[in-house]
């Protein structure tokens, strides 16, 4: 337990406790992130395979749209740039709760999560507008594998979303204890990993279709 | 749609004479057992300290009953084929209508892969892993309970689908367009897609726990190349999991929306591609294929170096030979398809390939050959199926060779050869291995050994079952018979099915020889009673701990300086030793989230094969709710305090002690 007293500096007193515990025999929140890396290599595999079926399937339009006909470079470029920076922003966010300010932390994650809203919404409004004309989900191959692939993404925005929701509620209330800095570490990997992806789909998808 | 969706009493198969007897038997056994329980007072205990319970030893034991409940299941439906295809020769119809039958092999193939051997290899690697490595516990313990009861719940899901709806009919590969909508309108497919996306699920999670468990939590000196070959194994395994079973997911959730949305991945129509379907299927399904066995050549080699008393001869050839196979595993998936018509070069690079994998093969059975060498083997019962192994999965081997010659497999493909090479491998290989590990692990898990007599009786009504059953199937592959078929009419063909019949009810006496041996042991479990924790004289740090282990597994964690660190320190003079003092342990708490969330779960899968939405979406929201809740919950932990263990540990060191100083030196002589 000699742990304890190197601990009691940071942090409120229920955070601190923990601490302790968590430092008896190894560090678990090492481990934490280490196993939360492992689950995302596992899903950047499941997006690999939507990526594999959208190469197989894109040109397979079935006499419908192809993706030069409905991409809005401009329009993506805009939603690509709100997720792009939310991930600066997030990074901000981090550092400022390694550095163990609240209000801080409270405020970046506040503008990432708007960003992340923006990039959402734009999302939806394309979709909305995709089906609204005719060119929903169920008129051809391509589109099929298309909302799917880039809905993959949105649906792990969603639920990043939801988290950073839940995240800022703990930090309001709990302060950044180690354990909430794990979490928000978890997250922060979560995010820049949907960053990279959203680069894949943005060539791929977008950029590749358009040209 | 109604409130309760597609869902009806017409659901409920009345007409099926069979399935209602199914049924009554299962309602009639759960109620007895439930009577049982509730006579006894055991409710309490089993929530506490089972379905709640996060120790990796505890679940494991659970996986194998799952597994082994499931086996039954599974046999029941193999002797159901196999006599349906005994009786309906000739032209006869049998007592299996198509659409029952097709269900049958289904459900058999689903069950078998995924809800029998994936349990039963799970479960040897819960209790046995972190033991070996010298841990506590896995990294994450409430993960580990969620995962098992993901993969009860795909179980309860395929159950449930004999009393409401019907199962898949499509084999258990479900190809499209076979089992899109427009082909397969009813619940079956559902079923299929919801048991194994949860299922998979679960097993994912076990994967990235136990790769956590393997890199951070060793105990202090095991490098990885100090680390038990079962561990080594399962590592390979976990990382093929990690690496293969995202694709499950994917391929399931396309057919999902193809099958719930209209989308068109895999549809004749719009551009939809049914092939894409079959190459991530397999992308998938071919790993599989190594994540069941390479636990089970691990198994192999801690048996026969155990009871050879050798070191295992190979160790890192071994490592490597198992990695190699992984690797390889994902380069060969193409050959379950030779017939889709990719040109020339591309099915002999995935038949080279596929050949060349008999290479790392070979190297482990040839290491497994020299450690008996000049050994003095003890024929046991684990050591009768890992000799039994060797003998049947060559030959599995061997016919594996010859269909990965896409010339040779344009002949055999989908007929009964191929029937014949699988469960070749399949059951002389991974189920053979499981049998040897819980025989092997039986009394470090549970206390006592098991009775030797009904182990071998039934080791020996399974393998001659299984050559009886499988090698007519062979020859007609060779003969023209192709897989899946409901009746025959083929005069040529009859004295073999009626041969493979035979031996599948061989088999059936090797299941009950041992289900007799699990009572016959139960019942002299004193006289068979395990207190030196290390009956076998065993080389690895699992049987340094009691039988079964403290919930702590090691009162302090050991030091490791050798692969076989148990021997090393029995050679050393350090086992055994007494501590004085020990510090406090830190320990998981257990919880009721993992099950809880797995029902919610359950529910949303059974409402969404249904289309009850409004029930969907509160299993689905009552599922992420309780795990968002268990993520933030800080009081996840507790203390054991010194003399709790001190008392513990004395209490263990009297009741064994006089067995071990005996144990220790008969080490001494036999090493001298």
């Amino acid at each position: 337990m000699s742990t304890l007293s190197a601990n009691v500096g940071s942090a409120n007193l229920d955070s601190v406790s923990h601490d302790a515990h968590e430092h008896e025999h190894h560090d678990t929140s090492g481990d934490t992130v280490f196993g939360f890396w492992l689950y995302l290599m596992t899903d950047c595999l499941l997006f690999a395979s939507f990526f594999a079926t959208y190469a197989v399937l894109f040109m397979n339009t079935a006499g419908g749209v192809s993706g030069k006909d409905i991409f809005e470079l401009d329009f993506v470029a805009v939603e690509t740039a709100a997720l792009l920076i939310s991930s600066i922003t997030f990074g901000f966010a981090m550092l400022a709760a390694q550095g163990q300010k609240k209000a801080l932390t409270l405020t970046w994650l506040f503008v990432t999560f708007c960003l992340g809203a923006v990039f959402i919404s734009m999302e939806i409004y394309e979709f909305h507008h995709l089906i609204v004309n005719g060119h929903g989900p169920q008129h051809s191959a391509f589109l099929t594998s298309f909302f799917s692939l880039v809905g993959l993404h949105g649906l792990h925005v969603t639920a990043g979303l939801i988290w950073m929701t839940i995240m800022m509620i703990e930090v309001a209330k709990r302060g950044l204890g180690k354990a909430t800095i794990t979490r928000l570490s978890c997250l922060s990997l979560f995010w820049h990993f949907l960053d990279v992806v959203w680069i894949c789909v943005f060539t791929v998808v977008y950029l590749m279709g358009a040209m | 749609m109604s409130f309760l969706g597609k869902l009806s009493l017409d659901a409920i198969p009345f007409h099926e004479p069979i399935l209602v007897v199914t049924m009554s038997v299962i309602a009639i056994a759960g109620l007895i057992i439930a009577g049982l329980i509730t006579k006894y007072k055991k409710w309490g205990v089993l929530w506490r300290d089972w379905i709640t319970s996060v120790d990796h030893k505890r679940l494991g034991v659970m996986y194998i009953f799952l597994a082994l409940i499931m086996l039954f299941r599974g046999f029941s439906d193999a002797i159901m084929m196999r006599t349906q295809l005994a009786l309906a020769t000739s032209g006869a119809p049998g007592y299996l209508p198509p659409e029952h039958y097709d269900q049958i092999f289904t459900a058999h193939g689903v069950i078998m892969i995924i809800f029998m051997a994936m349990p039963f290899m799970i479960g040897l690697m819960n209790i046995i892993l972190p033991l070996q490595i010298g841990a506590r516990d896995v990294a994450f313990p409430f993960l580990n309970n969620l995962s098992f009861w993901f993969t009860a719940s795909g179980a309860i899901l395929i159950n449930i689908s004999l009393v409401f709806g019907e199962f898949a009919k499509t084999g258990w590969v479900a190809y499209p367009p076979l089992s899109e909508l427009t082909f397969s309108p009813g619940v079956g497919v559902d079923y299929y897609i919801w048991a194994l996306q949860i299922s998979g699920l679960g097993t994912l999670l076990t994967a990235v726990n136990f790769l956590a468990t393997v890199f951070k939590m060793r105990a202090p000196g095991m490098t990885l190349m100090k680390m038990p070959i079962f561990t080594w194994t399962c590592t390979w395994a976990n990382i093929l999991i990690a690496a293969s079973f995202p694709i499950l997911t994917a391929v399931l959730t396309m057919l999902t929306l193809d099958r719930y949305l209209d989308f068109h991945f895999f549809t004749n129509e719009l551009g939809g591609n049914a092939m894409m379907y079959i190459n991530l299927f397999w992308a998938w399904g071919h790993p599989e294929v190594y994540i069941l066995v390479l636990p089970a050549f691990g198994v192999f080699s801690e048996i026969i170096s155990t009871f050879a008393g050798k070191r295992l001869f190979g160790y890192k050839s071994m490592v490597y030979a198992s990695g190699a196979i992984s690797i390889l595993g994902f380069v060969v998936w193409l050959h379950h398809f030779f017939t889709m018509g990719s040109s020339a070069n591309v099915n002999a690079f995935f038949g080279v390939m596929t050949m060349v994998i008999a290479v790392p093969t070979g190297v482990k059975l040839f290491n497994w050959l020299f450690t008996i060498y000049r050994g003095r083997l003890r024929i046991s019962v684990p050591v009768l199926w890992t000799l039994g192994f060797m003998v049947t999965f060559t030959v599995g081997g061997m016919t594996g060779v010859l269909l990965a010659i896409p010339g040779a497999d344009y002949v055999l493909h989908n007929s009964l050869f191929l029937i014949a090479h699988f469960h070749n491998t399949i059951i002389g290989g991974a189920v053979f291995g499981y049998l040897a590990g819980f025989a092997f692990w039986f009394p470090k898990a549970m206390g006592f050994k098991l009775n030797e007599k009904w182990g071998k009786a039934s080791f020996w009504c399974w393998i001659i079952g299984f050559f009886v059953a499988f090698m007519p199937l062979y020859v007609l592959g060779f003969l023209g018979m192709t897989r899946r078929l409901n009746h025959t009419n083929n005069p040529d063909w009859n004295i073999w099915l009626y041969i493979a019949a035979g031996g599948a009810v061989i088999i059936m006496f090797g299941i009950i020889s041992q289900v007799i041996q699990l009572y016959v042991s139960f019942r002299d479990r004193e006289a068979l009673d395990d207190t030196t924790g290390d009956p076998w004289n065993g080389h690895t740090l699992e049987w340094a701990t009691s039988s079964p282990p403290q919930v702590y597994n090691f009162a302090t964690i050991p030091h490791v300086d050798d692969i076989d660190a148990w021997t090393d320190m029995k050679e050393k003079g350090q086992a055994y030793l007494d501590k004085a003092n020990y510090s406090p342990i830190h320990m998981p708490k257990n919880t009721s989230a993992g099950v809880l969330m797995a029902a919610s779960l359950t529910v949303f899968c059974f409402s969404m094969i249904w289309h009850i939405w409004w029930l969907a979406v509160v299993g689905l929201v009552g599922g992420i709710a309780i795990f968002i809740k268990r993520c933030y919950t800080n009081d996840v932990d507790y203390y054991i305090q010194p003399d709790e263990i001190a008392r513990t540990e004395q209490a263990y060191n009297l009741s064994g002690a006089g067995q071990k100083s005996t144990i220790a030196n008969e080490n001494k002589e036999l090493n001298a």
